[in-house]
């Protein structure tokens, strides 16, 4: 009976997009990861084929997107009764949970494979081990569990550096481990601000954000102590082989404004903030992303400069 | 049987559409990775992909 049509059953309606599974794998978050696995890989001291470069970068982001779509799966119900992320395509119902199940674990198994076959096995293992720690142990273990779910689970949004490096080198290093540093340092604050002007979202979806378990007040210390921690390891990369003079002035300049917008957040209550619509928490969250894209650039530049015989120390 | 005029077909045209693109998008990925890896090789033999010394050229003047 392969004739019958799906409009009898009344589900026509629901028929999922090419579109929906492309949302299912955080294209947003995918373009981040390429990002800083580009710089990661473009930065390394040893030259990598431009093929084999870009096939890299395709199979991590394609495990981002697998990490994404397991991320969905699990989180379905809280995702339900989020403003943010309520049209996303599982809670919505245009894809089933077991759909985005089995796209997220063929394509986690497909990009590590081919990850190893393109470039070394010890990357390809590395993100594996990045997409079990977004998967299992941020989504399925402590998100739900405990306000430092963000601080933790940071890591797997900071392995993509490494896993660039290590595609082009095949291990791991003191400026690879500070790539990991900085983003790890860095998305604390940058989910914090977020948090700060999705009021409710996350209180309502019953998740531990430190916005909920220790109150508005202390997140917004915790955005300033953050954001004074990050500064040493920003300046610490610019002054490695991956950074030079270009790099160490957009370090100090950058965590300099980064340091102010999250002064200037410390400095407000809740009654100030919503006069204004959270203006100022939601300039820092926007600013946070070009903080993240000029200190990642900066190390592009000190790398084409060296290529030309300019740049770096 | 499935007809070619079936509305599953007019229905699920873009999705098709895109998974197709991705596809080709992989064999062409691979091609060239393919290409790549095989200029790239090291005087390997295909069955194995061992290294095989007797591969290598000899140097000039070698075995005269």
């Amino acid at each position: 009976m392969t004739d019958i049509r799906s409009t009898d059953l009344g589900v026509a309606a629901a028929e999922p997009g090419f579109a929906d599974y492309v949302a299912l794998l955080k294209p947003r978050v995918m373009s981040l990861v390429v990002f800083t696995a580009l710089v990661g890989l473009l930065v390394a001291p040893v030259p990598v084929h431009p093929v084999v470069g870009f096939a890299a970068i395709v199979f991590i982001a394609l495990g981002a997107g697998a990490s994404g779509a397991l991320n969905m799966w699990w989180d379905a119900d809280i995702d339900a009764q989020m403003r943010r992320t309520r049209a996303r395509p599982v809670p919505s119902g245009r894809i089933a949970p077991g759909e985005a199940l089995g796209l997220g674990l063929g394509l986690s198994g497909i990009s590590v494979v081919m990850l190893g076959l393109a470039a070394n096995w010890f990357a390809a293992a590395f993100l594996a081990f990045t997409i079990f720690f977004y998967a299992v142990v941020y989504t399925m273990w402590l998100k739900r569990l405990t306000p430092q779910n963000i601080v933790i689970g940071g890591a797997a949004g900071a392995f993509p550096p490494m896993i660039g490096w290590t595609v082009a080198t095949g291990g791991i290093s003191v400026e690879s481990a500070l790539m990991f540093a900085l983003i790890f340092m860095w998305t604390p604050p940058h989910f914090w601000a977020l948090a700060l002007f999705m009021k409710g979202d996350y209180e309502n979806a019953g998740v531990p954000m430190l916005t909920v378990t220790h109150g508005r007040a202390a997140t917004r210390r915790h955005v300033l102590a953050y954001a004074l921690a990050l500064a040493p390891v920003s300046v610490a990369a610019a002054l490695s082989q991956i950074g030079g003079p270009v790099a160490l002035a957009v370090a100090l300049g950058a965590n300099a404004a980064f340091i102010a917008g999250a002064w200037r957040i410390s400095r407000r209550d809740d009654a100030a903030s919503a006069a204004d619509q959270h203006g100022v928490e939601r300039r820092f969250f926007r600013f946070s992303l070009w903080y993240l894209f000029a200190v990642f650039g900066s190390f592009l530049i000190e790398r084409a400069l060296g290529a030309a015989g300019l740049g770096g120390w | 049987m499935l007809r070619v005029e079936h509305e599953i077909h007019r229905r699920r045209l873009g999705r098709n559409l895109g998974l197709g693109l991705v596809l080709v998008a992989f064999v062409v990925l691979m091609f060239g990775l393919t290409v790549v890896k095989v200029t790239q090789g090291n005087g390997m033999q295909a069955f194995d992909h061992v290294l095989r010394p007797e591969l290598v050229p000899p140097a000039q003047g070698a075995g005269q």
